[in-house]
């Protein structure tokens, strides 16, 4: 083998290569892609080394979290949960369904009926066996609106539920192809009898078991000696440390007290990978900062004004100032290349004055200055990204005037109640799911109170679709009705920063969430 | 009745009146903020008839004052509710953060109490030299910080650049003595820093002020060392003031640290009380600011206690 190779495999193993980016480098070295992929899936995953305590530190918890799946809202108790609990199936970072207490999965030719055989031997920590009635039992808590689940709009859509043996049979009020990745939900975690008795249990198949739960401050765990897959969980203790101050986070990575952070600052980022000993890890994600116009009050109801406004965006500067270049631009739908049936093809919008000037010339606004309600909480770097918009848009002539809004109470004051604010969206599995929580007419988080029959229309039939290239085209051409009717100004996706210590293995990107989805400290290992 | 035991005894009365009033203020407030606890549980989902049937299961349908009384007898038998945003018992949760709150209060407080009273007593000694302006230098510095930059200042050094102590002062259950004290120790150590000046300023400023009285000049003239005619003379009746502001300072400890536990993620009881202001978990933000105003009178009341029993003139009346 030739040096550079031996180069990049030690990087690959170390963790500091992606595999996009290995496959590349050593083809160019003349192997073929598949032959390097391999290489890749074999250094990357050398011989993970079992046992150890691995710790993460992260933003996003608080003293009131629970351990109730269906109440999580925050990346902490999805970490937690993906410690303990197992999920029906899963989405890997390639955008594909794993399978993890279903071992098959089948739908009838209109992706009306779908089923899935559970595993066998797949044990609860309290000893009992994993049933397709526990599965059913799960799905059934969460359609019930007393749980409260966060999931309720996912298995609503499930009209009949029945075990029979060890197959679980759902059928759907209208088809969806989707199904398995809105099941990889992260509220879906199998409980034994669905968690109906003590939700808050924290039972479940997961790799491993709960030790500590101290909401807001620590999640302690050890591993489930008959855990049923061996290629995960390699850390003999693992540990969730809630850190939300941001400096108090870096240094704990730092100091080698925690070996992973979520949510590191794209104005730090620079700097802490000059740190000894940590890697900074920036993932292109589906987690999006906007601006969102709601399409049926004035002056927004004018599809030029919003045009205009549309225009008069600088991206780049964006992407450049507020995200430090850790991020893409957008292009006004809330799709990206992260997402399975992306149309690459989608000509990029740009920002141009003189255009924005012209559209909003023509949509007869009387001049009045339009009011954009921002707090610092919408996102980080809200308030100065809407300084960069009021400034781009004062070059096109449009006079924009920033409304400062208290943190406290924006979610339920501002967001989805005024007609013009900044707001940020986390990006769902698959572009049906995003569609249809915010931009689908009935929804109760159209938040741009965009309402179109024909939208409607086609997200329904891309729904039951299994062709994937008709599918792929319907969604393209629902992409530019949003981009070019919606509400929605989105002018930059936001990548997940995080810092990893030398000493983990393993780790790998994935769009699906922040520290690999929440799964960083149970997918690596310490060397 | 010996007057200073009257005196005593009607300063402790005063205090539980005081926080009587507090606790219905507490619970005023709280009874005013719009929506109710049934309302912030059911959230926007919230029908009529299942907000009725809520309230009446909480108890929440009767007269203000029934339930201001069912509260109050509720806290005095050690019952505080339970918390309606993750439905545990408040009391357990409360005792735990709280034990914390007053471990880090309790080392901060061993430690710098006597060095501000001791750095207080040099600085009056050499009043107006070197060691006198030194001392006041450097208290003075660290009280200007806010807590959060002298915060940062003592991770970046101590932890992140020379390892010497956890950046995470987190601490559990089952900790030992020594792991619980080395967890602790950056936190310790920004506490004393910021509350060292107030009380070395005051025990300065009051032995000068004492030092100017008559019989100082006495014990100077039947040839007492400087040290022993501070220690002996004038530190005595000079308790009065530094006891109320070392009070004031075990209370800050107490009550006013969150900034702190945020940077060193201490588990402690301000954290605690932001999360659930942030939730509008009702029950624990009165539970917490009940706590918080017992803490803040009683320490008051020790103070007064305190200074009453080092006033001469009070304990031997004509």
């Amino acid at each position: 083998m030739t040096d550079p190779l031996d180069r990049m495999i030690a990087a690959a193993q170390a963790g500091r290569m992606s595999r996009r980016e290995f496959v590349g480098r050593t083809t160019a070295l003349g192997l073929s892609a598949g032959l390097a992929s391999a290489l890749f899936t074999k250094a990357a995953h050398a011989q993970p080394k079992k046992g150890g305590l691995i710790r993460m530190g992260m933003q996003g918890g608080e003293s009131t979290n629970s351990l109730d799946p269906a109440l999580a809202a925050s990346e902490v108790p999805f970490a937690v949960n993906y410690t303990w609990g197992e999920m029906l199936v899963d989405v890997s970072a390639g955008g594909e369904v794993v399978m993890r207490i279903a071992e098959e999965v089948s739908a009838n030719a209109d992706a009306t009926e779908w089923k899935f055989k559970i595993r066998q031997g797949v044990e609860f920590h309290n000893g009992k066996t994993v049933t397709a009635e526990d599965v059913v039992a799960t799905l059934r808590r969460h359609t019930d609106e007393k749980s409260q689940s966060g999931a309720l709009g996912i298995v609503q859509g499930i009209s009949e539920m029945s075990a029979e043996g060890d197959m679980v049979t759902l059928k759907l009020a209208s088809g969806n192809a989707d199904l398995p990745f809105l099941l990889a939900d992260y509220h879906l975690v199998i409980q034994p009898n669905g968690g109906v008795d003590n939700p808050t249990e924290g039972v479940g198949a997961g790799p491993y078991k709960v030790v500590v739960h101290e909401p807001g401050v620590r999640h302690g765990f050890e591993k489930f000696a008959n855990y049923f897959d061996d290629t995960i969980g390699h850390a003999d203790q693992t540990e969730i440390l809630v850190i939300n101050d941001g400096t108090a986070r870096t240094s704990a990575v730092q100091s080698g007290q925690v070996h992973m952070i979520n949510r590191v600052d794209p104005k730090i980022a620079e700097l802490l990978k000059r740190a000894p000993g940590v890697q900074v890890k920036s993932v292109p994600g589906r987690g999006h900062y906007v601006f969102i116009m709601h399409c049926d009050t004035a002056p927004f109801d004018n599809n030029d004004l919003r045009t205009a406004l549309k225009l008069a965006i600088n991206r780049q500067e964006m992407v450049d100032k507020i995200l430090g270049g850790l991020g893409s631009i957008g292009n006004d739908f809330p799709i990206n290349a992260a997402y399975p049936l992306f149309d690459d093809s989608i000509p990029q919008r740009e920002y141009d004055p003189a255009a924005a000037a012209d559209h909003y010339a023509k949509s007869g606004h009387d001049g009045s200055p339009i009011i954009l309600q921002v707090a610092q909480g919408a996102f980080p770097g809200a308030v100065e990204a809407a300084q960069l918009f009021q400034q781009s848009a004062n070059a096109a002539g449009i006079p924009l005037e920033i409304k400062r809004e208290p943190d406290d109470g924006y979610w339920s004051n501002v967001w989805n109640v005024a007609p013009f604010c900044a707001s940020y969206w986390g990006g769902r599995p698959v572009q049906d799911q995003m569609y249809a929580t915010a931009y689908l007419s009935t929804a109760d988080w159209n938040d741009t109170r965009f309402k179109n029959a024909k939208f409607d229309e086609l997200l329904l039939a891309a729904r039951a679709e299994l062709n994937s290239d008709t599918r792929k085209a319907t969604y393209s051409e629902m992409a530019k009705m949003v981009r070019d009717e919606g509400g929605l100004i989105l002018p930059m996706f936001n990548d997940f920063v995080e810092a990893v210590r030398d000493e983990v293995q393993g780790w790998e990107p994935d769009p699906n969430g922040e520290l690999m989805n929440g799964r960083a400290h149970v997918k690596c290992w310490l060397a | 009745m010996h007057p200073v035991l009257t005196l005593v005894v009607q300063r402790v009365a005063l205090g539980f009146l005081l926080l009587l009033a507090v606790s219905a203020v507490i619970f005023l407030g709280v009874a005013a903020l719009p929506g109710d606890t049934a309302q912030a549980i059911l959230g926007q989902s919230a029908t009529p008839q299942a907000l009725a049937n809520l309230r009446a299961e909480m108890g929440l349908d009767q007269p203000p004052l029934t339930r201001y009384f069912n509260w109050l007898g509720g806290v005095l038998t050690g019952d505080l509710g339970t918390s309606i945003s993750n439905g545990t018992d408040i009391a357990t949760a409360i005792g735990q953060r709280l034990g914390n709150t007053l471990f880090l209060a309790f080392w901060a407080a061993v430690i710098s109490v006597p060095l501000a009273i001791l750095l207080g007593l040099v600085a009056a000694r050499y009043n107006g030299r070197w060691p006198d302006k030194l001392i006041s230098g450097v208290t003075l510095s660290t009280i200007s910080l806010p807590e959060f930059v002298v915060g940062y200042l003592v991770l970046y050094f101590l932890a992140v650049k020379w390892q010497l102590f956890p950046s995470v002062a987190m601490v559990f259950p089952g900790m030992g003595l020594m792991e619980r004290l080395n967890a602790v120790i950056l936190p310790v150590i920004v506490l004393v820093l910021v509350v060292l000046a107030h009380m070395m300023r005051m025990t300065r400023a009051a032995i000068l002020n004492v030092m100017q009285s008559a019989y100082i000049e006495t014990a100077e003239l039947k040839g007492l060392s400087p040290m022993k005619v501070i220690w002996r003379h004038a530190f005595p009746n000079a308790i009065a003031p530094v006891v109320n502001v070392v009070m004031l300072n075990l209370a800050y400890l107490v009550v006013g640290v969150v900034v702190v536990e945020v940077v060193f993620v201490y588990p402690g009881m301000g954290q605690y009380l932001v999360d659930h202001v942030a939730k509008r978990d009702l029950p624990v933000v009165q539970a917490v600011g009940l706590i918080f105003a017992a803490v803040y009178i009683g320490l008051n009341i020790l103070a007064d206690v305190i200074s009453i029993l080092a006033n001469p003139r009070l304990r031997h009346p004509k």
